[in-house]
């Protein structure tokens, strides 16, 4: 059987155009997905049941036993982080908020260690943006910044700017700019109209040039900006203004690297002046397929995007104390659950040396990094192959993501609930 | 089987004509009926209080991609109005723009029940749906953007009204829409461009058509459907001096096509509603446009009450919003959505000791005293445009009571006096026009009588609010703090027959509808068959048609929600 329209779990692009052909609940294969959305359809090696710890070894146990062990870890915890997020259904996200609330604990998503800084600026300056479907048809000129969509958002290009049809645009290919920026020459670089060859830990400086190239100020711009030639920055300049609609896409170069949140503020208000001499919009190439979808749930329940910290029973915001990196490397959390995410792989490694010293529950399809960390892990189904659910795509649009096969893994939602509705007998009056 | 009785309740209930009468109220099952078993229904003593049918607001922005985003930019606002997790309360934040349960436990201490969405995009009506979900106190619907739509515009170019509203009848089954919601006509996609359009006959970039055309086309496919609600119109050039004109060459597009309703409900006209020609001799013009009003029952308005102090605009008119922008120097969103509409926000501070914000504050108080027939303009504040929704009680207050706005005047910038005529009027409103104001009158413009909204006859559903104030002990003109403080807090609010809200309270975890509507259409009118629609749909959004209706799961999570589709005939 062939599935059309299946939406891709993968990254934030969220392509809904994939077909999968399945045979006796198995995906044996993917169209028009890219390899990194095909590899996941086709994904294998899944844990078959719920795992404890014993000794140096794993013991097998049921799902009750592996929810008891959470719901009790959770309810005897003094400070519990729940972590993770980005990768699992919206209706798991809004549980674990609930669960969160009610173990006062303190919930954040991968957020915080990749846009975090994104978000602040945000919150700073604000964010024009818009749908990818507005850049696709309309937007004649594309710049890529800090990020390499050829590799982490393989389709970006086809489906919203390169080589997407565009309504406004007669021959889209010919008559779109696209401008990469980078570090290094990158394989997005290799097809894009001009390269912007920054030296590390530059942008803010060549931000900051355009920004008064734009405003006029062109006298007071040396000869060379971080290593990028005046005339080049001139040119930069002229093209966004002449652009009749510009599209900004910016990645983690710019958001973790010297500067952080400065770097995207600045980045925004250029975008900003650009629009008092044509139309510009600028937008976050968020990287999990659900990591946005995990910033609105939090946001429409809590008032925050991520690192939200329940322990005095309102909902608490402060990025830097609030945040997973923070409570685990002050050693101040006493229980961990992660969600949908592989903490250990990417967190510093004093975060990493605490999380093996504190119990921790991890939900998630498959062994990984994490795993070594943690005392019981309790598979799910994967959502978008064998759960369904929703998702935000990186520019807000949400879709019902589709489940193709049915795997009998239980969702991240139902594993949640049962434990919610566990912890709510005991916590609740 | 459930049965409530509410003894000794003053009533007010202005779709049956009662009027202040003491009364007692029959409730089964959620719904109003002749009487029930004294002996075992629960019964609840309103001892003489003020009981309204619960509240309505008409026009609010509560849910959805844009509200979220005012939160998500702004935690200085989330941090302004906490609450901690308590009894069946989940924690909450925010001021202007709470949390879904800030919005929901606030507007039901208010004694609100029913609350309409000011502006949902249709590619993002899912986000909407989700937070109705945790909205859970109130029957939500949602008005639908049609501003920009490509295909609508395609079809007004074309003159053809019933292409017109077949694509409106799909996309609302589509996305479960209740209403049509037109903001800044053709101005949203001129804003594709950054471009704007200044008034109604300026022609759209590339699709030539002009927003009149598009309002006239546009109310008469409403009409083609048959649809609860009329067209919701937003006016074009929102918030500019000299902007009355282009209101009144709006309003008078219309022609009077329905005798159940309204034909056209224009959206916060407070903002709509400036003379002079520019900031300098920024005036008000309420005095037209009221008059215009109170010539033409197919108009209806609410007032868009502009209140002082801090909140947050957001609207899908993305060129206002920028250019609000560059007065303000605050932070700015934008939010263009492909084929369909914009939407921008900015946080604000209205100052009584700034001349234009007194301007506003009075220009919405104007409209409403200066309409005679309650029943054509409806409180608001285009929540939280103009200020929060809990800013209504005050608004309340205001109506009733010249002398409270006389204090309250006394206080505004002091040129505000040559600039208005608020100081002139005398009227008072009294309890029943308040009722038509914020409920009864909510109902009828919504066309949600027919499903017991607004009422307390037998029949209706049994959203009852009763607000600890005796009508007989207390002059609203002279005691208007009390009265103020009374609208702040019910001493409980019913939720078809359940009693949601005490004294502020919340009880229980709710059991809201959304309502929406589904337009019965042949299939020689059906989009989905139609090549030219589907095609250029597949094209030029970047979802596919497949995925773009909202699905049943966003309606119904779980099993005590209810999910109403009111279905029409339409002429198709």
């Amino acid at each position: 059987m062939i599935v059309k329209d299946v939406v891709c779990p993968f990254c934030g692009c969220l392509c809904d155009d994939v077909e999968v052909t399945v045979e006796d609940d198995r995906v044996v294969a993917v169209d028009n997905a890219c390899t990194l959305g095909t590899s996941k359809f086709l994904g294998d090696h899944r844990l078959p049941g719920p795992i404890r710890r014993d000794g140096n070894g794993w013991k097998d146990i049921s799902y009750d036993e592996a929810i008891r062990y959470a719901v009790d870890m959770l309810l005897d915890a003094e400070r519990p982080l729940l972590y993770g997020w980005s990768s699992t259904h919206g209706e798991a996200q809004c549980v674990g908020v609930h669960m969160a609330e009610l173990v006062r604990g303190v919930i954040d998503n991968t957020t915080s260690v990749c846009h975090g800084p994104s978000i602040l600026a945000i919150q700073e300056v604000g964010h024009p943006g818009c749908t990818l479907g507005v850049v696709k048809n309309r937007a004649d000129l594309i710049i890529y910044w800090g990020c390499n969509p050829i590799d982490a958002h393989p389709r970006h290009l086809s489906r919203y700017t390169r080589y997407a049809d565009g309504f406004f645009l007669e021959n889209a290919f010919r008559d779109r700019t696209v401008i990469v920026v980078d570090v290094r020459k990158t394989e997005t670089a290799n097809i894009a109209d001009e390269f912007v060859q920054i030296r590390p830990g530059g942008d803010y400086a060549v931000l900051s040039a355009l920004r008064a190239i734009v405003r006029g100020k062109t006298d007071t711009i040396p000869r060379s900006v971080s290593g990028v030639p005046r005339e080049q920055l001139l040119r930069i300049a002229r093209r966004c203004k002449e652009a009749k609609f510009g599209a900004f896409y910016f990645g983690q170069g710019i958001t973790m690297t010297r500067g952080k949140y400065k770097n995207v503020r600045n980045a925004i208000e250029l975008v900003d002046e650009l629009n008092r001499h044509t139309k510009f919009t600028i937008s976050a190439m968020r990287g999990h397929y659900n990591v946005y979808g995990s910033n609105e749930v939090n946001t429409w329940m809590t008032g925050y995007p991520f690192g939200i910290d329940f322990a005095r029973g309102i909902a608490f915001y402060n990025p830097g104390e609030t945040t997973a990196i923070d409570v685990l490397a002050r050693r101040e959390c006493d229980a961990c659950l992660i969600v949908a995410s592989d903490p250990a792989a990417h967190f510093p490694r004093p975060c990493v040396e605490h999380l093996a010293e504190i119990p921790v529950v991890q939900i998630d399809p498959y062994a990984n990094a994490t795993t070594a960390f943690c005392n019981v892990q309790i598979p799910v189904a994967v959502t978008g192959i064998d759960a369904a659910g929703t998702a935000y795509r990186m520019d807000g649009v949400p879709l019902r993501i589709r489940k193709v096969i049915e795997s009998g893994y239980p969702s991240d939602e139902e594993i949640l609930s049962r434990m919610y509705a566990m912890i709510q007998e005991v916590r609740s009056e | 089987m459930s049965e409530l009785l509410i003894r000794n309740a003053c009533v007010i209930d202005p779709i049956n004509g009662i009027d202040g009468e003491t009364m007692d109220i029959a409730i089964r099952d959620g719904r109003i009926v002749e009487d029930v078993n004294d002996s075992t229904a629960e019964v609840v003593d309103a001892g003489g209080a003020l009981t309204l049918p619960g509240g309505i607001d008409s026009h609010t922005h509560i849910c959805g991609t844009k509200v979220n985003f005012g939160r998500y930019m702004s935690p200085e606002d989330m941090r302004a109005g906490r609450t901690p997790r308590m009894g069946r309360m989940h924690a909450t934040s925010g001021y202007s723009v709470p949390t879904t349960y800030g919005t929901s436990y606030r507007y039901s201490a208010m004694g609100y029940t029913t609350l309409l969405e000011g502006a949902m995009a249709p590619l993002e009506a899912r986000h909407t749906h989700e937070e109705f979900l945790y909205t859970p106190l109130q029957d939500t619907l949602a008005n639908t953007l049609f501003d920009g739509n490509w295909a609508v515009m395609e079809a007004v170019r074309d003159g053809d009204t019933k292409r017109v509203a077949a694509i409106i009848g799909w996309t609302l089954s589509a996305v479960k829409g209740f209403a049509v919601k037109l903001t800044n006509p053709g101005g949203t996609e001129a804003w594709g461009w950054g471009k704007n359009v200044s008034c109604i006959r300026d022609p759209v970039p590339y699709f030539e058509v002009t927003p009149a055309e598009m309002i006239q086309t546009i109310v008469r496919a409403n009409e083609l459907l048959h649809l609860p609600h009329s067209v919701h119109l937003h006016c074009n050039n929102l918030g500019t001096p000299g902007n009355y004109s282009c209101t009144i060459g709006s309003l008078g597009l219309i022609p009077d096509l329905n005798d159940r309703r309204q034909t056209l409900y224009a959206t916060h006209v407070q903002f709509h509603a400036y003379g002079g020609s520019g900031w300098d001799d920024f005036c008000s013009r309420s005095e037209p446009i009221a008059r215009f009003v109170n010539m033409r029952p197919q108009i209806v308005i609410d007032m868009g009450q502009v209140m002082f102090g801090k909140t947050t605009t957001m609207t899908a008119d993305g060129p206002m919003e920028f250019n609000l922008y560059r007065l303000h120097h605050n932070k700015w969103s934008n939010h263009d959505v492909e084929l369909e509409t914009a939407s921008g926000i900015i946080p604000v501070l209205y100052r009584r000791k700034n001349l234009v914000n007194s301007v506003m504050w009075a220009i919405g108080l104007e409209l409403a005293l200066l309409t005679e027939n309650p029943w054509q303009c409806l409180l608001t504040t285009d929540n939280p445009n103009g200020a929060p929704f809990v800013r209504y009680p005050e608004i309340i207050g205001l109506l009733m009571s010249k002398r409270y706005r006389d204090a309250e005047f006394a206080t505004v910038h002091p040129e505000t006096g040559h600039r208005v005529p608020l100081p002139a009027i005398e009227r008072e409103m009294d309890w029943h026009e308040i009722a038509v104001m914020t409920r009864s009158g909510q109902a009828k413009a919504l066309g949600v009588l027919e499903i017991g909204k607004g009422h307390l006859g037998v029949g209706a559903e049994a959203d009852v609010a009763i607000y600890p104030i005796r009508i007989d002990e207390v002059d609203p003109s002279v005691e208007y703090q009390k009265v103020v403080d009374a609208f702040r807090c019910t001493d409980y609010t019913i939720k078809r027959g359940r009693i949601v809200s005490r004294r502020g309270e919340c009880l229980v975890d709710g059991n809201n509808t959304t309502v929406w509507v589904r337009p019965k259409i042949s299939d020689s009118y059906d989009m989905v068959r139609d090549e030219e629609f589907v095609r250029k749909f597949d094209r030029y959004y970047t979802v596919r048609m497949s995925n773009y209706p909202v699905q049943e799961e966003y309606l119904r999570r779980n099993l005590w929600r209810r999910n109403l589709c009111i279905e029409t005939e339409a002429e198709l």
